[in-house]
């Protein structure tokens, strides 16, 4: 057919073409998939907002003299850290998993998902690289803020807990890792935004009642075992983050009463700290491996 | 090159694609025609992995994994509609050409004879484009990339019509790569393809392959009557080297075979007027004049 000979217009593209045929086959790596993650998040409304919150609620902290006040012996940048991380337990888990949770449900709603895995991208790399991508974003504005605390210490000739700044850290990124694997999760199974949302909310929501003492003293009160109920505390991430972040300033405990025997007969100060970074972290990675899973064996699009 | 047997995938039940066989070699251009619902856009999905499904597709003999970056390294794809991607388009340039191998001065050409600008609109959000002008940008990242096969769903559904008459020219350029396009247009890529696949409620029901049956060398002795004389059609079968009656209804003229579906799309737009027409296979007869 004549249409099919090489048109006059364009002699070149189909001989270019064929000299690079040769070449060694394309492969979108993991640093590509996290790059195009980093910088569509970066764009995202989200993502601002986010990073308002977080790095803004600092700034308030710091800006209401919170650190020049005194609470059971406590003052200076530590006062300023134990309650920055109270109310970052609030913010962080609700803004990672309902955004994730939207993610790439939304891309597959609105067809990215369709095209972008057109290109010669393994779905592992697809997936585990956005996971990643998340993770560094949602944990940037946090260290950002944290950052910003010490650098107001030193500024204002207070002694910088440099192993709280540690801990608090490693808190914080385990319970980003958890929230980012469940938000995945949802993100997989789920078929609609709508959905996706509904059910990022509801976890949240269910970690929260369960984080409530009053829940837990009604299930005392209805006779569980405590063995239950202190289960039921040391299962839930929440909890766990909590805990040792109060651990830290309050090592004996005080402000949890009984049930701190509990903890610290079985795991110590340092023991469940170690749990409260560990624990979140797998329990993430495991959901998220378990998003992945039905990911790559459901419909992509 | 690729190889698809029993391919069967079902929505609740409802077999979208049933147990569908089919063949693609390399050097093949196939139109896949066929009305909505008949499982074009599937059949693309489960030959790109989107869908898990029922029997085999394997490309060059591979085991036929669901999903093979290694194969769809070899894939260019441009969707129905275009994705409202939120990244820059000179991001997606970029992405292409370190992900899939796509030629940066490749696409600059194609894209300037598309009528597109990339230094004008590489920093623009893919999203805020045109719908015409997303859909240059893809194909042009498909036109850049080093693939065996291109897949097209209905790729030129918002050109216009300089910019289609300009993309089959591009196609049609692109030799080296076997292509499936999907299109409600047969007339526009007839010229363009040797092999016309019909799909209807997931089935293959016409595999028509020109290098098979239409021969080079081969004519068909058209003959033709149209309800009122006709200027512009006239003067477009005159292009054929047909002859008219002085009535200046009827005409008839040699169709060489290859040419077939080419000349059936410039029937296509003249259709309302066309009252009889019939096309008759005449092995030996060279004609004097040929289009």
């Amino acid at each position: 057919m004549n249409a099919m000979s090489s048109d006059p217009l364009f002699p070149q593209g189909g001989d270019r073409i064929a000299a690079r045929k040769s070449g060694a086959v394309p492969r979108t790596g993991l640093g590509l998939v996290m790059r195009l993650e980093l910088s569509e998040s970066l764009r995202s409304r989200w993502f601002h907002f986010y990073s308002i919150v977080v790095v803004g609620l600092m700034l308030l902290l710091i800006t209401t003299g919170i650190s020049e006040s005194r609470v059971l012996g406590f003052t200076g940048l530590s006062r300023l850290l134990v309650t920055y991380i109270q109310i970052a337990m609030a913010v962080l888990p609700l803004f990672i998993v309902v955004s994730t949770a939207r993610s790439m449900v939304g891309d597959r709603e609105a067809g990215n998902l369709e095209y972008m895995l057109s290109f010669p991208v393994t779905l592992r790399v697809w997936y585990w690289g956005r996971f990643l991508a998340r993770l560094v974003l949602v944990l940037s504005p946090v260290l950002l803020a944290l950052g910003l605390a010490a650098v107001y210490g030193l500024v204002r000739g207070h002694s910088v807990p440099w192993w709280h700044f540690g801990l608090y850290s490693g808190l914080v990124a385990a319970l980003a890792a958890c929230f980012l694997g469940i938000g995945f999760l949802v993100s997989s199974i789920s078929r609609s935004t709508e959905v996706a949302l509904g059910a990022s909310l509801l976890i949240w929501l269910t970690l929260v009642a369960l984080l409530d003492l009053l829940l837990l003293a009604i299930l005392i009160q209805q006779h569980f075992i405590p063995e239950f109920v202190i289960g039921i505390a040391l299962a839930n991430p929440l909890q766990a983050f909590r805990t040792a972040s109060m651990i830290l300033f309050d090592p004996q405990l005080i402000l949890l009463g009984p049930a701190s025997y509990v903890i610290l007969d079985h795991f110590g100060v340092t023991g469940y700290v170690a749990w409260a970074m560990a624990y979140p972290t797998a329990l993430g990675l495991v959901l998220a491996a378990l998003g992945y899973w039905r990911f790559s064996r459901t419909d992509l699009v | 090159m690729i190889t698809i047997d029993r391919l069967s995938k079902r929505f609740d039940r409802r077999a979208v694609l049933d147990e569908l066989t089919l063949s693609i070699d390399a050097g093949d251009r196939i139109a896949l025609i066929g009305s909505n619902g008949a499982g074009k856009t599937t059949l693309f999905r489960c030959l790109l992995g989107h869908y898990g499904h029922e029997g085999r597709v394997g490309f060059d003999g591979s085991a036929g994994q669901r999903r093979d970056a290694g194969a769809l390294a070899r894939v260019a794809f441009v969707p129905q509609l275009p994705p409202p991607l939120r990244m820059p388009v000179g991001e997606l340039l970029t992405f292409a050409e370190k992900g899939a191998g796509a030629d940066p001065a490749l696409m600059r050409d194609i894209a300037g004879k598309m009528g597109i600008d990339l230094d004008e609109v590489k920093k623009r959000p893919f999203y805020r484009l045109s719908g015409g002008q997303k859909q240059k940008i893809l194909v042009t990242v498909a036109l850049g990339r080093n693939a065996d096969l291109m897949i097209f769903d209905e790729p030129s559904a918002n050109l216009d019509p300089a910019a289609r008459a300009v993309f089959i020219d591009l196609l049609a350029a692109r030799t080296d790569a076997s292509m499936l396009i999907a299109s409600h247009r047969l007339e526009e890529v007839a010229p363009l393809v040797n092999r016309v696949i019909e799909m209807d409620r997931g089935r293959v029901v016409l595999d028509d392959s020109v290098a098979d049956r239409l021969r080079a060398g081969d004519f068909r002795r058209a003959e033709i009557e149209i309800s009122a004389p006709h200027e512009p059609f006239a003067r477009a079968l005159e292009g054929w080297g047909f002859v008219t009656d002085a009535s200046g209804l009827r005409f008839s003229g040699p169709v060489p075979a290859a040419e077939t579906f080419r000349f059936l799309g410039v029937l296509a737009r003249h259709g309302s007027l066309i009252e009889r027409l019939s096309l008759e296979e005449v092995p030996q007869a060279a004609p004097e004049k040929v289009n």
